[in-house]
């Protein structure tokens, strides 16, 4: 077990650039994070703020240019494709787009049994999978009987979006990584979805870091706000604090930008 | 009473698929839209708001066909118009619609300008350049978008600036009505709070006489329209001015629509969110009684049995369910 104490995962310095020269960016410029286990954490910023760079960074999926992620307290070293499987046990990711998250010649079956695989469940009797699997589409309203020989292109973005939490039912990570999940289903979807979410990570105590525009979801579901601009973090602190009580003029802004049903919403600050 | 700009008198339309299966993903609707008022139409994705936004164009392509009901702009009948017909008279000049991806129509190739010059060409064939051009400038003067736009191609603007351009463009005509459908649903916060900043400027400028607006973010229908329309399966099951859709709602499912709201405002945090279970019914065979009776808590046998017509509370509003307005009053207390 690691020491309480200890963050579960640190990033100090976390810088990515883009390109050379003058056509060089600065997506993610130098910021530092800590996370504690069971946290939920929520990144807010507008499009091309750097937020999902700096999720694909903590992922593994790009290399940061400088920095330094510590996992468990150890620098983290995945310079091997065996080493970042390992890694990928312990952090895992749900994107945007279902429709583009699954292989569309695996069958749904396949895909659940990669993560049942993954957890080392490879050698288990294939009744002993098929119960995880029903049990893990059944948390979330999802019956295995009815998905099993489909494609994923034969669910609705919904139903994708679900099956996506179930993997994570079965993977049972660490760290999830929800990258603005619910920015492509409608609003009722929506909060099944967060509702699923919340209660799974009540069930196997991950850490959660969402990512999202959504002011409004970010007051809903986090323990911690960081607010990002050009790369960096802004502002950081509760919800309450953050988004009840704003000091930066950033923060501000994009909290009077948020549509309000209880108080005026002042369409004349554009 | 103002005067009705938009009158749809039980509108029916139809898919019909690849296996010849009529899916009538409009079924009965009615709505009138009074000169400067928006109305805003809600719900889930698939309960057919998309839908009803084309039919109300008037003009239909495969795999969407007309089949009964009367759409009325300003005393002129458009249902049953060839398509051909619509096209020259009434799209851009009467009703404009601007779809969710509004900003992908644009050619890469084509100055902003010539996309203008193309809609007013359509219905004014001998406008000079030149008045075309100051009739855009002073247009997109008026809200708030730089002249300098006009002369741009798509690609050097934003996406937000893009989606802005595109409204102005399909409004220079000063159509009767507009049709916004999901207009801000792709941009960030931001951008969308100008969106909906320009299409209020719409409405007050009364370049466009009346609107309507679609999406399924409730507390942006609240702060743009007037009235709120709450689709489900094709049908109306509430109608409602925004204030009572949002804080007062008499149907279950737009009960349920509202509990699934997330503001950051205070106290929020503690109200836990009520999703509906379930999905929305297969419209190619619809249940007998009552669509929404499937995922209903309030559900009893005769739901599933008897067909709901819309029941009237006074003050234009109505709503779809069995039981009285006490009734469901008292079921609402109960939950609380």
């Amino acid at each position: 077990m690691p020491n309480k104490q200890e963050p579960l995962l640190k990033a100090v310095g976390l810088t990515k650039e883009f390109g050379f020269g003058r056509q060089k960016t600065l997506a993610v410029a130098g910021v530092d994070i800590e996370l504690k286990e069971g946290e939920v954490i929520t990144i807010v910023g507008e499009s091309g703020s750097g937020k999902t760079t700096f999720a694909k960074m903590i992922l593994g999926l790009i290399a940061p240019t400088g920095g330094e992620i510590y996992f468990q307290g150890q620098l983290r070293d995945i310079s091997t494709y065996k080493k970042k499987l390992e890694y990928w046990k312990n952090i895992q990711a749900i994107f945007q787009d279902p429709y583009s998250a699954y292989n569309i010649f695996h069958k749904i079956d396949s895909v659940l049994m990669d993560c049942i695989r993954m957890r080392g469940g490879g050698n288990l009797p294939h009744k002993e999978k098929v119960k995880m699997m029903t049990e893990a589409c059944s948390f979330v309203n999802l019956k295995f009987e009815e998905l099993t020989n489909k494609y994923p292109f034969e669910l609705s973005g919904g139903q994708m979006q679900r099956l996506m939490i179930a993997r994570i039912f079965l993977l049972d990570p660490k760290i999830l990584i929800a990258d603005e999940i619910t920015s492509m289903i409608d609003a009722c979807s929506r909060a099944t979805i967060l509702d699923m979410l919340m209660e799974l990570r009540d069930k196997i105590g991950m850490t959660v870091i969402f990512i999202t525009h959504d002011v409004g979801l970010a007051y809903y579901v986090s323990d911690k706000v960081y607010i990002m601009e050009k790369g960096l973090f802004v502002e950081s602190g509760t919800p309450d604090e953050v988004i009840l009580h704003p000091k930066e003029p950033y923060t501000k802004r994009l909290i009077s930008d948020v549509p309000k049903i209880y108080e005026e919403w002042d369409l004349s600050t554009v | 009473m103002a005067k009705k700009i938009l009158e749809v008198k039980e509108l029916t339309t139809k898919y019909i698929t690849r296996f010849k299966e009529n899916v009538y993903a409009v079924d009965h609707v009615s709505l009138t839209v009074e000169e400067g008022k928006s109305l805003g139409i809600a719900g889930e994705s698939g309960c057919g708001k998309s839908t009803l936004a084309l039919s109300l164009m008037g003009y239909y392509f495969p795999p969407l066909y007309y089949t009964s009901g009367e759409i009325i702009i300003d005393g002129q009948n458009i249902s049953g118009m060839k398509p051909d017909d619509v096209r020259k008279s009434i799209l851009g000049k009467e009703i404009a619609y601007i779809p969710q991806a509004a900003m992908n129509a644009l050619n890469p190739t084509q100055k902003i300008i010539r996309f203008i010059e193309d809609v007013v060409h359509a219905h004014h064939p001998d406008a000079t350049k030149e008045e075309i051009y100051d009739l855009a400038r002073t247009r997109f003067e008026r809200l708030g978008l730089p002249a300098s736009v006009l002369e741009k191609y798509p690609v050097e603007l934003s996406g937000g600036m893009k989606q802005r351009t595109v409204i102005a463009t399909s409004v220079i005509l000063g159509p009767k009505v507009l049709i916004a459908d999901e207009p801000s649903s792709a941009l960030d916060v931001t951008s969308q709070k100008k969106v909906i900043k320009m299409l209020r400027d719409l409405m007050e400028t009364e370049i466009i006489k009346s609107m309507i607006f679609i999406t399924h973010e409730l507390p942006l229908l609240y702060n743009v329209t007037d009235d709120i329309m709450v689709m489900y399966a094709g049908q109306i099951v509430e109608k409602a001015n925004a204030e009572e859709a949002v804080f007062d709602p008499l149907h279950p499912y737009a009960k349920g629509l509202m509990g699934a709201i997330i503001v950051p405002e205070e106290g929020l945090r503690d109200v836990k969110l009520t999703a509906i279970p379930g999905v929305p019914p297969n419209l190619k065979n619809p249940p007998d009684g009552c669509r929404f009776a499937e995922r209903c808590k309030y559900a009893v046998p005769q739901c599933k049995v008897i067909k709901v017509g819309m029941t009237e509370v006074g003050d234009g509003r109505e709503y779809r369910c069995i039981f009285s307005e006490e009734e469901l009053r008292e079921f609402y207390k109960d939950a609380q």
